[in-house]
């Protein structure tokens, strides 16, 4: 044996590690976003038992307030104040445009056919994905834009970070998945804790029942779509940190997150943020590891055999039919 | 009308059956004419209308917009099938579409050199999407509602998937990717091929061919409709349980409907490949199911006429938005429709035509002497109606970010409208007209291929928030 093969061998295992735990890495930048879209996903589906396919949508109009603020500021290379506070006026206006977005979407789109037949608010809603995603178009266009997270700060976002060995864990990957994660815990205790967490879980329980203890359901159903679409918004911010924005990304990135709430459990909270991050490993691995032009293909195949198997979910549990 | 509701109808339903009969009037009159002619006199009508199209014009584009409306048409009537009878909601429909035509192409052109006739590959082709619509349609049986619909838009996504990924199978070139398969074989009868244009025009046989197959199917439909399975079926859509107690095998059931509108989507397929001579992935996307599923919707689900009527409506319409004079048309006439039901008093709605009329030109008097920059911009198509309407609505010169802000302006204020009741909803609705006046010269009209999905999205979110039921739709009661 040659010393130098071996010396070699490592090395390419070295690097077969390092860009293991890259992926590693990626997946959970990516999953925490997954997460937070499928927070919105699952609660509004435990309660009103629809299927919001404008939530993706509502995402995208999130990433587009960000940019909108950034631009309003000067942009990312010479902010008019520090770019710090223009991230988090970025964050926060995405929050609240899109909890206003959502609830008009609420009031209009489904509110109206609250009691039809099961398919008639899907179609709803689907029509209004598609009027949200091509307004949106008409008024700015098809082109990608981006955030230019380079430029900010003088390239910190990405230069800084944990460097640990021949690893490096840049510092907008670790904002993406604190600042995620922090949203996922607040939500957690306002579910848990308070008072209209409650009244939420009674309705996702049983909205009859819990309309006849004197919930009022309007005003539940309305602060889940606040909820649901501020993460969404926020989430979108935190998505295009690190990708593009354009018109058209609301469509896979809502079907990702429906697609992560159910593989967690459709309608428990722990159980969207681990279906996010589940998600956000399948496809970073087939991307990394399988051609990148077939990974869609594998990624859906899992999805439907998924679904098909344990519908449930993983932390969901299995549903009694009441008749 | 016997006293008492009608045996196997519900209270309610027979009740607004009646209070139809009742209906006096000239609406009244063309309900109780429509009621008793024989449907096929409406069809043999409608068919021979169609057939007329290149007789009366010899505009080969008008001919080809006859052609692709038969298409649309078939589609409806498949989705109809799944949705409309059947109650499954099937966002994987323009796969099978797609599939039907991607076989087309791959059994006649020159990419595996393969030349089937026309007379084997159709039966071959229509099979073939009935079966995996046989194969997709198999996780309904585990799963309902919002669960069936995103297994299926999986199934798109995968079909899609394999296409565009299809020029390297295993080492193999199957689809040729996203360069589509080209110079596909036109439709032939023993030995004799027909051409697809025609000195360099669209050939009109193609529509008749497209209107034949219309025929059969639409017959075909409407006897199944009438038969065990048809009743199964709308028995299954209404309530899955019952039919099953009832002894009904919904697995199967559920299996066919898939079956049956994956079937004619296929043969559909055929007809949009063979005409094009060409298969692309994007003909075959998510805009496309949007738009059948508009069609069907705005028609009526569960009515094969209004399958039909949908097809026709929406295609004319998209097709119209290519030209801005004829979109301008269209998009007059349509809020004037609308305002029909919204208003439903011939004063109120003269009243408010008359005072939209008079508030245009006041606004258009007081821009042009505040700022003349703000109407002297020209609307998009020119023409004389263009030219008048450019008189009333404010047509600027340049837009800057007014045109972002009016569009915005015009969604709330139509949302608006929609929740205010009573006097003040008439007064609300002079700006809300001007304005979407203002917005459609200056903002959509210039835009139709968006402008065209925003209108999709719109058909849907309204049609089901306002008339679930469709322009000719059965009128449904949910019974708790």
């Amino acid at each position: 044996m040659v010393p130098g093969c071996s010396a070699a061998r490592d090395h390419t295992f070295l690097l077969l590690v390092d860009q293991f735990i890259q992926t590693i890495v990626d997946s959970v930048t990516l999953g925490s976003v997954y997460a937070l879209i499928a927070l919105g996903y699952s609660m509004v589906y435990g309660i009103l038992k629809l299927l919001p396919f404008a939530h993706g949508d509502v995402f995208m109009v999130g990433s587009f307030i960000g940019l909108g603020v950034l631009k309003a500021f000067g942009g990312a290379a010479n902010p008019t104040i520090s770019i710090w506070l223009v991230l988090v006026l970025m964050a926060l206006a995405a929050m609240a445009g899109c909890a206003v977005l959502g609830v008009a979407v609420e009031r209009f789109a489904y509110r109206p056919l609250r009691n039809a037949p099961r398919i008639a608010p899907l179609i709803s809603a689907l029509g209004t994905s598609f009027f949200i995603a091509y307004s949106m178009q008409l008024l700015f266009g098809a082109n990608h834009r981006t955030y230019d997270t380079f430029t900010m700060a003088g390239g910190k976002l990405f230069l800084s970070g944990i460097t640990w060995g021949p690893l490096h864990v840049s510092l907008v990957r670790i904002i993406v998945v604190v600042v995620a994660v922090v949203m996922m815990v607040v939500l957690w205790l306002l579910v848990s804790r308070t008072r209209m967490g409650k009244a939420m879980r009674a309705t996702s329980f049983d909205r009859e029942a819990a309309m006849m203890m004197g919930v009022d359901v309007d005003k539940v159903i309305v602060f889940t779509f606040v909820l649901g679409s501020a993460l969404a918004g926020i989430g979108g911010v935190l998505f295009s940190l690190r990708t593009d924005v354009y018109s058209q990304m609301g469509f896979l990135a809502g079907l990702s997150g429906f697609t992560a709430a159910v593989i967690g459990g459709i309608g428990s909270v722990p159980g969207a943020m681990l279906g996010g991050y589940l998600l956000g490993l399948v496809e970073t691995v087939t991307q990394t590891y399988i051609s990148t032009g077939w990974s869609n293909l594998f990624i859906f195949s899992i999805l439907v055999a998924f679904m098909l198997i344990r519908p449930s979910g993983i932390l969901g549990k299995a549903e009694i039919k009441k008749v | 009308m016997s006293s008492g509701p009608r045996i196997g109808k519900d209270e309610w339903v027979a009740r607004e059956g009646e209070q139809r009969e009742r209906r006096s009037g000239l609406l009244g009159g063309i309900a109780r004419a429509q009621a008793r002619t024989p449907w096929w006199a409406f069809l043999a009508v409608f068919v021979v209308l169609a057939c007329l199209v290149p007789v009366v014009t010899s505009d080969s584009y008008i001919q080809r917009v006859a052609f692709d409306t038969t298409i649309f048409m078939l589609l409806a009537l498949g989705l109809n099938v799944v949705v409309g009878w059947g109650g499954l909601l099937d966002l994987g429909y323009v796969a099978f579409f797609g599939f039907g035509a991607y076989l087309y192409a791959i059994l006649g052109s020159s990419q595996f050199d393969i030349h089937v006739p026309t007379i084997v590959v159709i039966p071959v082709v229509t099979l073939a999407g009935a079966l995996l619509g046989l194969v997709v349609g198999l996780p309904s049986w585990r799963l309902v509602g919002d669960y069936l619909a995103i297994v299926t838009l999986f199934a798109l996504q995968i079909f899609r998937s394999v296409i565009t990924n299809g020029h390297d199978i295993f080492g193999s070139n199957v689809t040729n990717g996203v360069n589509g398969i080209l110079k596909v074989d036109p439709l032939s009868w023993f030995g004799h091929a027909l051409p697809v244009s025609h000195r360099g025009l669209f050939n009109p046989d193609y529509l008749y061919v497209a209107i034949g197959f219309f025929v059969v199917i639409y017959v075909a439909l409407r006897f199944v409709n009438a038969s065990r399975t048809g009743r199964a079926w709308r028995a299954l859509r209404e309530d899955p349980l019952a039919a099953t107690s009832m002894g009904m095998p919904i697995d199967w059931l559920k299996l066919m409907a898939f079956a049956f509108g994956a079937g004619i989507a296929a043969l559909t397929g055929t007809l949009t490949a063979s005409v094009n001579a060409a298969v692309f992935p994007d003909n075959f996307d998510v805009p496309q199911l949007i738009t059948i599923y508009a069609m069907v919707i705005l028609g009526g689900a569960g009515s094969q006429a209004g399958a039909i009527v949908g097809a026709v409506v929406v295609n004319v319409m998209l097709e119209s938005l290519r030209s801005p004079d004829n979109s301008r048309w269209v998009f007059y006439i349509a809020v004037l429709l609308l305002l029909l039901p919204v208003l439903r008093s011939a004063r109120k709605y003269l009243l408010l035509v008359a005072a939209t009329v008079a508030f245009g030109f006041a606004v258009h008097a007081i821009a042009g002497a505040i700022d003349p920059a703000w109407t002297r911009g020209t609307t998009p198509g020119g023409g004389a109606v263009g030219r008048a309407i450019a008189h009333w609505a404010i047509v600027p010169q340049s837009l800057g970010s007014t045109r972002e802000a009016s569009y915005v302006l015009l969604i709330a204020a139509v949302l608006a409208v929609v929740t205010i009741r009573g006097r003040w909803k008439l007064v609300a609705l002079v700006p809300t007209l001007y304005l979407a006046s203002f917005v459609w010269e200056n903002v959509l009209g210039p835009q139709p291929e968006i402008t065209r999905y925003i209108l999709l999205g719109a058909i849907l979110v309204g049609v089901m928030t306002t008339r679930p039921a469709g322009i000719l739709g059965e009128r449904r009661v949910e019974i708790v």
